[in-house]
């Protein structure tokens, strides 16, 4: 078992600092790909397809789940049952659409007519969450950050929007808007942005050194 | 030419960060690390006392942020996270549970989970603990309301790279009235879970997540490190600035 970790430790530094190296010198003067640029695509080309059968591996697991769900008559074992249906009548779908044609409609269908608008109606449904949670946020957590946030969401939220009879807002949507979004708010999500950058650079380095090790063993 | 001397500088950005890093790891022996207070991690820290105490359970989601896409950072900062707290809730009646949106990050964090729970509590390990809700932002949220619904959670931790759709899963886990940690190292999902969350972690907050649950040395190494890598890129910014001022740039 230790020496399973091990391997697969030098095989991760390996593999990091080869793709690592690729990303860096992946190309030569004129444009092409360098031997290291090549070796990065090869390794990243493994790497989805492993991918690729990682997706069976989680979609099983998701069968499992829900197998059990309904074996053990858990709390919503009714929902699992259908999601257990369509998943397999969707494979199934999805296997025969190569040699059918007309499972291959059915199975374009499924994604037009059925997934699409339960994900835009998640989407809706978002908006009616995020109006009640920014709501609750000066209820639960009354402080200047909080009140600030809020007053610029409404502030940027009137300058984008079309007034009844009134069109646009000239100062909001003309000064106000303009300068939020692109003075205030471009300088804290640049902030931000270098922050993460560094924040994943570091993390990046912990993976190199070995000392975090989520392909398994215990992190250090 | 530019392109070999973009290389050489991003080498030597990554050179300077892992010496430092060692630097500090050295440095540390002598003198710890002590960080300014989060109350978002100290909440969290207490609500495992919750957890072990009161046979409840943690639910980790680690967002749907595949390990080959630049967001990898994030999805790392969250498996690390996940490790730690199988170990620290060892002591409870319930393993935590882990859902996902991709399918690697999936096996990974069942691979988290099965290695804590051999470390400290070997008869526990499920494999349906570690899930794949979806593969679509949308449909993994949709899946992994109800991991927060269904399984006695007390308090949920989303960590990891979302997009706005968290906040369905922040309000889920208001309705339950359990506490919620939430990072991302997406602008619109901070954005959204600052009004949403209870305990949101802003920015960089996310990559400090190990620093502050003891996840090792390198991680509190790693936040001194960030500390004067942006002071380095604040002065050069400035410098930089100055310079096109006097019109040498």
């Amino acid at each position: 078992m230790k020496s399973k970790s091990v391997l697969s430790t030098i095989f991760a530094i390996v593999f990091g600092v080869l793709v690592l190296a690729g990303y860096l010198f992946g190309k030569n003067a004129d444009g092409t790909l360098s031997l290291l640029g090549e070796l990065q695509q090869l390794i990243l080309n493994v790497a989805v397809i492993l991918a690729g059968f990682a997706v069976l591996v989680g979609i099983l697991n998701l069968l499992l789940v829900h197998l059990k769900k309904v074996r053990s008559k858990q709390k919503g074992a009714g929902y699992s049952t259908i999601l257990i249906i369509t998943l397999v009548a969707t494979f199934l779908l999805g296997l025969l659409a190569h040699y059918i044609p007309k499972a291959a409609s059915l199975f374009s269908d499924t994604f037009q007519f059925i997934q699409l608008p339960i994900e835009k109606s998640l989407m809706a449904l978002l908006v009616v969450t995020l109006a009640y949670a920014s709501m609750r946020l000066l209820r639960r957590n009354l402080n200047l950050v909080s009140v600030i946030f809020l007053i610029t969401t409404l502030l940027i939220m009137a300058g984008m929007a079309s007034w009844p009879f009134l069109g646009d807002l000239p100062f909001l949507s003309g000064v106000v808007r303009p300068f939020m979004t692109q003075v205030p708010v471009v300088a804290g999500a640049r902030g931000i942005l270098l922050g993460v950058a560094l924040g994943t650079l570091t993390t990046g380095l912990r993976i190199l050194f070995g000392s975090d090790r989520p392909y398994g063993g215990k992190d250090g | 030419m530019t392109g070999i001397l973009q290389g050489l500088v991003g080498l030597g950005i990554i050179l300077l960060s892992a010496v430092l890093m060692v630097g500090v790891v050295a440095w540390q022996r002598k003198s710890p690390a002590s960080f300014r207070e989060i109350p978002a991690f100290t909440r969290l820290r207490n609500s495992v006392g919750r957890i072990v105490e009161g046979g409840t359970r943690l639910h980790v989601s680690l967002g749907h942020g595949a390990l080959t896409s630049p967001q990898s950072g994030a999805t790392l900062a969250g498996l690390v996270l996940l490790g730690r707290m199988v170990e620290l809730t060892s002591g409870g009646d319930q393993p935590p549970i882990a859902t996902s949106g991709d399918a690697a990050l999936a096996i990974l964090s069942q691979d988290a989970l099965q290695t804590g729970s051999q470390a400290f509590a070997p008869r526990k390990y499920d494999l349906t603990n570690g899930r794949l809700t979806g593969l679509t932002p949308f449909s993994y949220a949709a899946g992994a309301i109800p991991a927060i619904h269904d399984n006695n959670v007390s308090s949920n931790v989303l960590i990891g790279n979302f997009g706005p759709e968290v906040a369905l899963l922040a309000e889920a886990a208001e309705q339950e009235n359990s506490l919620t940690m939430a990072a991302s190292d997406n602008l619109t999902a901070q954005a959204v879970l600052f009004a949403s969350a209870r305990e949101p972690l802003i920015g960089e907050e996310l990559f400090a997540t190990g620093a502050y649950v003891d996840a090792g040395p390198l991680h509190a190494a790693s936040l001194r490190v960030q500390d004067i890598m942006r002071w380095l890129i604040i002065i050069v910014i400035l410098v930089g600035a100055l310079l096109k001022l006097a019109g040498f740039l």
